[in-house]
């Protein structure tokens, strides 16, 4: 195993998993607060879809970012408005977001399937312009690959060492007694989901603007499942998160390293991983930890919220 | 464990016709706004609603497309409604699905050789083991109160089309397609019905509706089942074996599940394909939960649903919309139902 | 009894709190019956009663949890209309209930941080934790700030509750048991805490029913029974002796219910538990080297303050509590780790302190409802069917005889409370139970209710079959049983016949002031 396969593996995972962290941390945000979003997914393709189209329109691949943001801040209110203001069941609802997320995203991007766009410029990390081109390559990243970090750490900070980041908390364990303290725990759900739809749609861009740079029909296979798996795995916490994406997304560039040594293991057998890890660590946790999930949350997940 | 979802009160026919006008107005909100998107589409609303309609219900090939997808719907809100009664959410139809064609398929190619009245039973059985094998983590880590059925379901939901895609690009791919097997030999394919596409499946279903509803109304173990549901607390100190009944429920759910999955690479597709379910299982999850959990419920909205579904199939026939644009308007409607609007002075829901 | 003249106030000022005239009704009971007493600053005063006394209610009434129907109360010698817990907060009352309100997946700071006024935006968390130390210090509270309050102690959880208010600057304290979850050593440092915050002239108000804890920790002392003031005592004057008095004090022999011989024999006990220990779970308290027979044709009282293991006691015999140690025997047959069910198809009884959440499916009609424990005794065909002739039958029949009367038609949820009370005692006696544990049954019910409760019960030990009768009313106790014990911490110390003792010597072992006492096996 050369140092460019490995490096190539580590760049791999680094791609892959810029979109699925951002999708995370946007998840985190939403279920900090107390609401899980099953339509992750529907959000997800909205978004990819808007970014796509708005590139592929404008030219202008910064503008499909924004676009993406918008369009995934959108269908989150969508959810917020369901849940928070009619009080409807989080679960049913975030499936009913699913399903409306195919069908949109489906519908927008009718247009441009097959279209070209101008993707995300890759840029190379300053003093390493030296290597040779392969290794260049597989170290240039587009913008967003580079803020992903510092985005990570940004939501940490905001989620605790700000006033807005402990009522956010306090909401997504105890409403009533955040409430009691003078919090209108509604309006900070509403604002906790339009921060995790913005961010689920920077996931979004990054795959159809910088990582693909296409669109099909049901595009993200499974990443908006993933970021839910992600945040159990990562305890919800946006610091964690970082090390399970790497870990998630290069499940499958590490088969291809598997690969290149000569063991054929299944893209598909690998696929699995993340999610039996996660299973695994809840099994883990033994039902001790259920207070890792925020407490509201928790009542979700049970139907008694 | 969960409330038991929106039931509508016992049935006067005041409330019937209550309850029906109700639905009836949030449907036509629905179409209102579907209609108000496919206007910005640029196309015409009444006209599309009109074909859908015409084409559905008002041909023979029609209603037989309508119940060839409202028949997946049955089974697969089945599975989700017989743990509900328990307060259990079993999101994981998907998963079990695939599992139960699966094993279907396994039988399918292996035994391919022995007559239809012997491949077709073990067929039907080891989709429903696969399905019911697939719920036993659920069932028993919720049990122990380890892990939320509802986690655990959805983890699996997202292993078992890799497992699946595993066979089908493996060791069971065609010569011609690597997404998919060989076709099923006649003997592996269910019957179907009067010359249409409507398979044996449906009658199953619709039987196993009939039972459902028997068993919990009638039986000793659905009283117990339904005690569970409303108080497990109470059911527990009542001498009820709740655990067991955890395990067994989500065990027969995944089976169900299972059966439908059978149903659909043995009675639909004739083929397993991989992928080649797009969110059934998450469709049955919602009939359940939009019909309360009722048999007469589920037999209505999964018809319902069905219709939608299959006139959006020809939409996109006849006015190049894609097929995916049809779940805009199953969207909508669940989003009026979600949203609860009041039309009337209604009293209280459950 | 005469109310003992109140004590000199420490400081010399006028009262802090001044409670005149409070009463407050519930449904069917007169919880507090014109109450009056006072609270200076520098002072710890102590609110003892047995439970039922009224000691919660007239606190959560000052606190204005509670609204109270008459009365009124004064701070500083004005006039506080208290109509919800803000307003309380705001003229500076504190009150620790015996459910912490702290978040437990937050930190202390955390906590503390969410309730202040003027938190700035980005928050500075290191100077909260430098307030809270300084005030942990000045009045030996000490917790770590940082530490998330799901990892600390009960013990300390309470701390952290304190110096939430005290950063509140709350000036009247009152804490609602707050012995009850604390381990020994702990109890003595929280009366240190209390002694300080006097001493910096804030009044603390602790409710108890311990009598140690209150001749250890308080300068005053209001004695509450039955929802009256009993007595008032400085510290100075309280003895043991005097304060169970004024707490228990009764006259029994007036008392007499038709209580016929029934020819219990001693040796052949229904239930025998030998050396019954269970596990405590987070909340819930251990049981300890549990002996008890119970044998046909008696009522056994199981007396005792609540929470010192009645809901164990019952819910181990009936089998959904688990025996960490020792065996439990049925019919001289080992039933250590016999599930539920089958308890109830050996014939064991069970009514529940709370019918609604404990026994009662609210969902279900009223006819379902009493079938549910015995679904065996009424399958048909295998269980395909319910046979609902016969429940009906035997739920009429049990209710001639007990003079019940309600609907059997209808959900269980359209039951009042009294009934859904008498439906579950319907149902436990029609299924011929020869073993029924009977927990706080007539709680919460008028008086023919629960008198009907009572002669329930006594016609089931007419007829063989054998009570454990676990209350909280000693009334009650020494009313309807043939022997009775006293649970205090788990155990079983005293074991007594009712017209070998009294009230007083029962509640000297319910208040946890003597060990072992008495034998009447």
């Amino acid at each position: 195993m050369t140092p460019l396969a490995l490096l190539g593996v580590i760049s791999s995972a680094i791609f892959s998993g810029t979109s699925l962290l951002y999708t995370t941390l946007g998840e985190i945000v939403g279920e900090r607060s107390g609401i899980v979003n099953l339509g992750l997914e529907g959000v997800l393709l909205v978004s990819a879809a808007s970014g796509f189209a708005a590139s592929a329109v404008s030219g202008n691949p910064y503008v499909g970012v924004l676009v993406a943001m918008l369009a995934g801040g959108l269908m989150n209110l969508v959810l917020g408005y369901l849940v928070v203001t009619r009080k409807a069941n989080q679960l049913a609802s975030g499936l009913a977001l699913m399903f409306f997320g195919f069908g949109l995203s489906a519908w927008i991007g009718r247009a441009y399937v097959g279209a070209k766009i101008v993707g995300l410029p890759r840029l190379s990390l300053p003093g390493l312009s030296n290597l040779p081109i392969l290794y260049g390559s597989l170290l240039s990243f587009d913008p967003l690959i580079y803020l992903v970090l510092p985005t990570a750490v940004l939501v940490w900070w905001v989620l605790f060492r700000t006033r807005w980041g402990l009522s956010l908390r306090a909401v997504g364990e105890a409403p009533d007694t955040a409430f009691a303290a003078g919090r209108n725990p509604g309006r900070i759900r509403y604002r906790a989901l339009l921060v995790g739809g913005l961010l689920a749609g920077v996931g979004a861009a990054h795959l159809s603007i910088a990582y693909a740079m296409n669109w099909t029909e049901y595009m993200t296979a499974g990443r908006g499942f993933i970021a839910i798996a992600l945040v159990i795995f990562s305890k919800w916490h946006p610091l964690r998160a970082i090390v399970g994406a790497l870990l998630f997304s290069g499940a499958v560039a590490f088969q291809l390293l598997l690969q290149s040594s000569g063991i054929q293991v299944s893209p598909f057998l690998l696929n699995t991983v993340p999610y039996l890890l996660t299973l695994l660590v809840l099994i883990g946790w033994g039902g001790r930890r259920k207070y890792a999930a925020p407490a509201s949350l928790g009542r979700v997940y049970q139907g008694t919220e | 464990m969960a409330e038991p979802t929106d039931r509508r009160a016992p049935a006067g026919p005041r409330r019937i016709l209550n309850g029906g006008l109700r639905y009836a107005a949030m449907a036509a909100l629905a179409f209102v706004l579907f209609g108000v998107i496919l206007r910005l589409a640029g196309k015409d609303p009444l006209q599309a609603y009109r074909d859908i309609f015409t084409s559905t219900l008002g041909s023979a090939y029609g209603i037989s497309e309508v119940f060839v997808t409202m028949t997946p719907l049955l089974l697969t809100a089945l599975a989700v409604a017989l743990p509900s009664r328990l307060g259990l959410i079993n999101v994981g139809g998907e998963g079990q699905l695939y599992m139960g064609a699966l094993l279907a398929t396994w039988a399918a190619l292996r035994f391919s050789h022995l007559p239809s009245w012997l491949l077709l039973p073990m067929m039907i059985v080891l989709g429903m083991i696969g399905g019911g094998l697939w719920a036993v983590p659920a069932g028993y880590l919720r049990a122990k109160g380890i892990v939320n059925e509802t986690i655990t379901t959805l983890l699996l939901n997202v292993v078992a089309p890799s497992i699946v895609a595993f066979f089908v690009f493996g060791f069971w791919h065609s010569p011609m397609d690597t997404n998919k097997t060989p076709n099923f030999v006649p003997a592996a394919r269910l019957p179907t019905l009067f010359g249409t596409r409507v398979d044996l499946s449906l009658v199953i279903g619709v039987g196993l509706l009939a039972l459902f509803w028997f068993v919990m109304t009638r039986t000793r173990w659905g009283l117990e089942m339904r005690s569970i549901g409303g108080n497990p607390w109470a059911s527990r100190r009542n001498g009820i074996p709740v655990q067991r009944y955890i395990v067994g429920v989500m065990v027969v759910a995944g089976g169900l599940a299972g059966l439908a999955g059978m149903a659909q690479v043995s009675g639909y597709y004739g083929v397993l394909l991989a992928n080649f379910s797009r969110g059934l299982g998450y469709m049955g999850f919602l009939v359940s939960w939009l019909a309360g959990g009722s048999p007469l419920g589920i037999l209505v909205t999964s018809f319902v649903v069905a219709v939608i579904l299959t006139g959006g199939n020809l939409l996109q026939l006849t006015r190049d919309v894609p097929y995916s644009v049809i779940n805009i308007l199953l969207a909508m409607t669940l989003f009026v139902v979600l949203a609860r609007p009041r039309f009337q002075r209604r009293r209280k829901t459950a | 009894m005469n109310a003992v003249s109140s004590g000199v106030p420490p400081t010399g000022d006028g009262p802090l709190l001044r409670v005149r005239g409070l009463t407050k009704h519930f449904p069917g009971v007169l919880a507090n019956d014109s109450i009056s007493f006072d609270v200076f600053p520098g002072e710890v005063h102590a609110l003892l009663g047995e439970n039922g006394a009224g000691k919660s209610t007239l606190v959560k009434c000052i606190y204005g949890y509670y609204r109270r129907d008459a009365g009124e109360i004064l701070i500083d010698g004005f006039a506080a209309d208290l109509r919800t817990p803000q307003e309380a907060r705001r003229r500076r009352i504190g009150m620790v209930f015996q459910n912490l309100t702290l978040i437990p997946a937050l930190t202390v700071v955390e906590n503390v941080a969410l309730f202040l006024p003027d938190l700035p935006i980005v928050m500075d968390l290191p100077a909260i934790a430098g307030e809270l130390e300084a005030l942990g210090d000045r009045y030996h509270l000490r917790v770590d700030p940082w530490a998330h309050v799901q990892d600390l102690s009960i013990g300390q959880q309470q701390k952290a509750e304190l110096l939430k208010l005290l950063l509140g600057q709350a000036r009247i304290l009152i804490l609602d048991e707050p012995t009850r979850v604390l381990a020994p050593h702990e109890v003595e440092g929280l009366f240190q805490v209390l002694a300080h915050l006097a001493a910096d002239g804030l009044a603390v108000i602790f409710i108890t029913h311990k009598l140690n804890e209150v001749l250890q920790g308080a300068d005053r002392i209001t004695v509450l029974r039955q929802g009256r003031v009993a007595g008032r005592l400085s510290r100075a004057e309280a003895t043991e002796d005097k304060l169970l008095r004024l707490m228990f004090e009764r006259d029994f022999s007036s008392l007499s219910i038709d209580r016929p011989a029934t020819g219990a024999s001693a040796d052949r006990p229904i239930l025998e538990l030998r050396g019954v220990a269970t596990e405590a779970h987070g909340a819930t308290i251990a049981l300890r080297q549990i002996d008890l027979k119970i044998h046909p044709g008696e009522i056994v009282g199981v007396a005792g303050v609540s929470g010192n293991g009645q809901r164990e006691l019952g819910d181990v015999i009936l089998g959904d509590l688990a025996c960490a140690r020792g065996s439990k025997w049925l019919y001289g047959k080992n039933v250590t780790h016999a599930a539920v069910g089958e308890m109830r198809r050996d014939g064991v009884g069970f009514i529940p302190e709370d019918p609604l959440t404990m026994a009662v499916v609210p969902m279900l009609s009223v006819l379902e409802n009493i079938a549910v424990t015995r679904t065996d005794r009424y399958a048909l065909e295998g269980g395909l069917r319910m046979d609902w002739r016969a429940v009906r039958l035997d739920a009429e029949d049990a209710m001639q005889q007990l003079g019940f009367s309600f609907s059997l038609a209808g959900p269980a949820r359209s039951l009042s409370g009294g009934n859904l009370q008498r439906m579950v005692i319907v149902r436990e006696l029609s299924h011929d139970p020869q073993l029924i544990i009977a927990s706080y049954i007539t709680r919460g019910l008028d008086a023919q209710s629960a008198r009907a409760a009572q002669r329930a019960l006594l016609q089931a030990r007419a007829r063989g079959a054998a009570v454990l009768l676990i209350s909280e009313d000693l009334e009650e106790i020494f009313l309807l049983s043939d022997r009775l014990v006293v649970l205090y911490g788990g155990r079983i110390v005293g074991r007594f016949r009712p017209e070998e003792t009294g009230a007083v010597a029962v509640g000297r072992l319910m208040t946890g002031s003597q060990g072992e006492n008495g034998r009447a096996d």
